[in-house]
């Protein structure tokens, strides 16, 4: 009796925290049938949108990969002055408001930025423009995957490296064949994460965009910008596919953890 | 493949705490040699400064007469053998055995073929012909073991290193791995150094023991000249159980300073003064009251283990272990008191050898 009834409430929350927001979506995108819904996609300012939306992920993912393999690396194997300091200062995006985090670069870029004149008269745009919500995006991404990536490596040691050190593995080596194939599952969460956290930032993205349609609007801007102007199939339908991209990257995270299992079973 | 390592010296990182002090070794090729210490003695130390893991302050090694700066040339030269194995998870028992050679560069890297069959040979000699698909996680602890033998192996090094390589296992299969380890050195013609804390291991094992205390190198020697002719109070104790007994050598004699426990003759050049005598349990015999003067001890018998009958013979201050062969028909059990006969003791002076 007492588990069921654990069973259904577990599942009542569940429903209506989890299940019932998605759901909303795509009801209300789907009102009026799903010739609108698909007929609202063909707008150019949200295409130009959708676009914009991939590219600054791939870019985010990307660099925060590289370098946040090179930064665990870092932080796993060697012992140097200051790298618990660096250890915190990793997480720092996490704790700081978006908002914050996209001020930053209005600041430094701004018209009334430090640097902002200079590269004005230099005829680089960063605030207002693509490179400015690149740097956004990059800066509120760049924990996550050194933050999954540390603990693993601390825990697997330098042992492996070693013994690939001494079967005559380089460096390149040593970092392709052991380390990150050990600490793979790790890094694709890692990945995963940065992935679904780029395409949906709002707060850092929205302070430096300066919302221009078809230039300088992502995906969640767009959203709101519809939203605001009463089209709400517009809205909800970008909404639907925004949602349905970022869960897709979630649920892909599970696919090595498969892959080992099915291998597993082979052998 | 020869090893010759002179004045080494390796500092703890960051600080002036010397790991190795010192230390000169000299492993001609075909030797087992074995290093034997108490925890934090250097023995890892040593052994990973041999294989290049750790870099060293000052001194030189030398591998077949030659400095090796190279990581990839040593790599050939070397095997190594972790402690916990670090066998890499994610490849299959055969991608780990053949992980040296897939490092390889393309111009000297065997073909696939030649990889494979390598693998195979090692795998029938490891006695795992049909894991070559496994992972590591589904081996047991010595498959696990015979499988980081292989990988060190494969590009067929003349060197051997292995720390504390059976310290993870049960006694049994221990005992069995340790005696086809040793056929295998000699099979291969193999240069080995192990690493253990166990002195019986290496006894058994080794052509050759270094026994290390502190980051020195308290002696080196065949297992037997170890035990007749031990060069420290320390290497006596640590090569076994053993009894120390404070005395005075005074006219050729040494008399202990507790009762229950009989003089015994020295050799005439020993300087008079203080001394200790030490002694293992086996080599002490008990006397018979009747036939010696002096104070008697009480003696109770604590029965009879490996062929030997064991004794605790009780002092002033402390109990003293008497083992002796239960062959010799010496029967003391219906005795309770006499005396401690130690005359094959060794005397030592400050800790150091004495005669």
């Amino acid at each position: 009796m007492k588990t069921y009834i654990l069973w259904v409430v577990s599942w009542a929350v569940i429903a209506i925290v989890l299940l019932m927001p998605p759901a909303v979506v795509v009801s209300e995108a789907l009102k009026n049938g799903i010739g609108p819904a698909l007929e609202t996609l063909k707008d150019p300012d949200g295409i130009a949108a959708i676009w914009l939306t991939l590219e600054v992920s791939v870019v985010s993912v990307a660099v925060n990969t590289m370098f946040g393999v090179l930064a665990a690396w870092l932080l796993t194997k060697y012992r140097f002055p200051g790298r618990s300091a660096l250890l915190v200062l990793v997480e720092l995006p996490l704790s700081i408001s978006p908002v914050v985090s996209g001020l930053v670069w209005l600041l430094l870029f701004g018209a009334q930025g430090w640097w902002g004149q200079a590269l004005e008269q230099a005829g680089i745009h960063v605030a207002f423009a693509v490179p400015g919500i690149m740097l956004a995006t990059l800066f509120v991404t760049l924990p996550y995957v050194v933050r999954t990536l540390v603990p693993l490596m601390e825990q697997q040691g330098r042992d492996a490296e070693e013994a690939a050190m001494l079967a005559g593995a380089g460096f390149w080596q040593i970092l392709w064949r052991v380390t990150l194939p050990g600490a793979r599952v790790a890094l694709f969460s890692g990945i995963l994460l940065t992935t679904a956290r780029a395409m949906g930032e709002f707060g850092a993205v929205s302070v430096v965009s300066g919302h221009i349609p078809g230039l300088t609007e992502t995906m969640p801007l767009h959203i709101e910008s519809l939203y605001n102007g009463y089209q709400t199939v517009a809205a909800f339908t970008m909404a639907t596919l925004l949602a349905a991209m970022a869960m897709s990257a979630v649920l892909l995270r599970s696919v090595p953890e498969w892959i080992t299992r099915w291998r597993e079973k082979q052998a | 493949m020869s090893v010759l390592i002179q004045n080494l010296v390796r500092c703890a990182p960051g600080t002036r705490k010397r790991l190795l002090n010192d230390v000169s070794l000299d492993v001609p090729t075909g030797a087992f040699v074995a290093l034997v210490g108490p925890s934090g003695a250097g023995k890892t130390t040593l052994l990973r400064a041999i294989a290049g893991l750790d870099t060293c302050e000052s001194g030189s090694l030398l591998l077949d007469g030659q400095k090796v700066e190279n990581m990839q040339d040593r790599a050939r030269k070397i095997g190594f053998v972790f402690q916990n194995y670090a066998l890499f998870p994610h490849m299959t028992v055969a991608r780990n055995i053949s992980f040296g050679l897939d490092v390889q560069p393309r111009a000297m890297r065997p073909s696939q073929g030649e990889i494979a069959t390598r693998v195979q040979e090692l795998l029938d000699l490891m006695q795992l012909p049909d894991m070559g698909k496994a992972y590591p996680a589904r081996l047991s602890g010595g498959q696990r073991q015979r499988v980081a033998l292989a990988r060190a192996l494969a590009t067929g090094p003349g060197l051997l290193l292995l720390d504390e390589p059976f310290g993870a296992l049960d006694p049994i299969v221990r005992r069995t791995i340790r005696s086809w380890l040793r056929s295998l050195h000699d099979r291969l013609g193999l240069t080995t150094i192990l690493v253990t804390h166990d002195q019986e291991e290496a006894l058994e094992v080794a052509d050759r023991i270094v026994v290390m205390q502190q980051g020195s190198i308290m002696q080196d020697a065949s297992p037997e000249e170890l035990d007749k002719e031990p060069a420290t109070a320390f290497v006596m104790e640590f090569l076994g159980e053993s009894a120390t007994f404070h005395g005075v050598v005074q006219d050729g004699w040494f008399t202990p300073k507790e009762d229950g426990v009989l003089p015994f003759a020295v050799a005439a050049e020993i300087a008079p003064g203080p001394a200790d005598a030490m002694i293992r349990p086996f080599e002490i015999t008990i006397a018979s009251a009747d036939l010696v003067q002096g104070q008697t001890v009480p003696i109770s018998s604590q029965g009879v283990r490996n062929g030997y009958r064991h004794y605790l013979a009780r002092l002033k201050d402390r109990t003293i272990a008497v083992h002796i062969p239960d062959y010799t028909g010496e029967n003391v059990l219906s005795e309770s008191h006499g005396v401690l006969d130690i005359s094959r003791a060794r005397l030592f002076r400050d800790g150091k050898r004495y005669s």
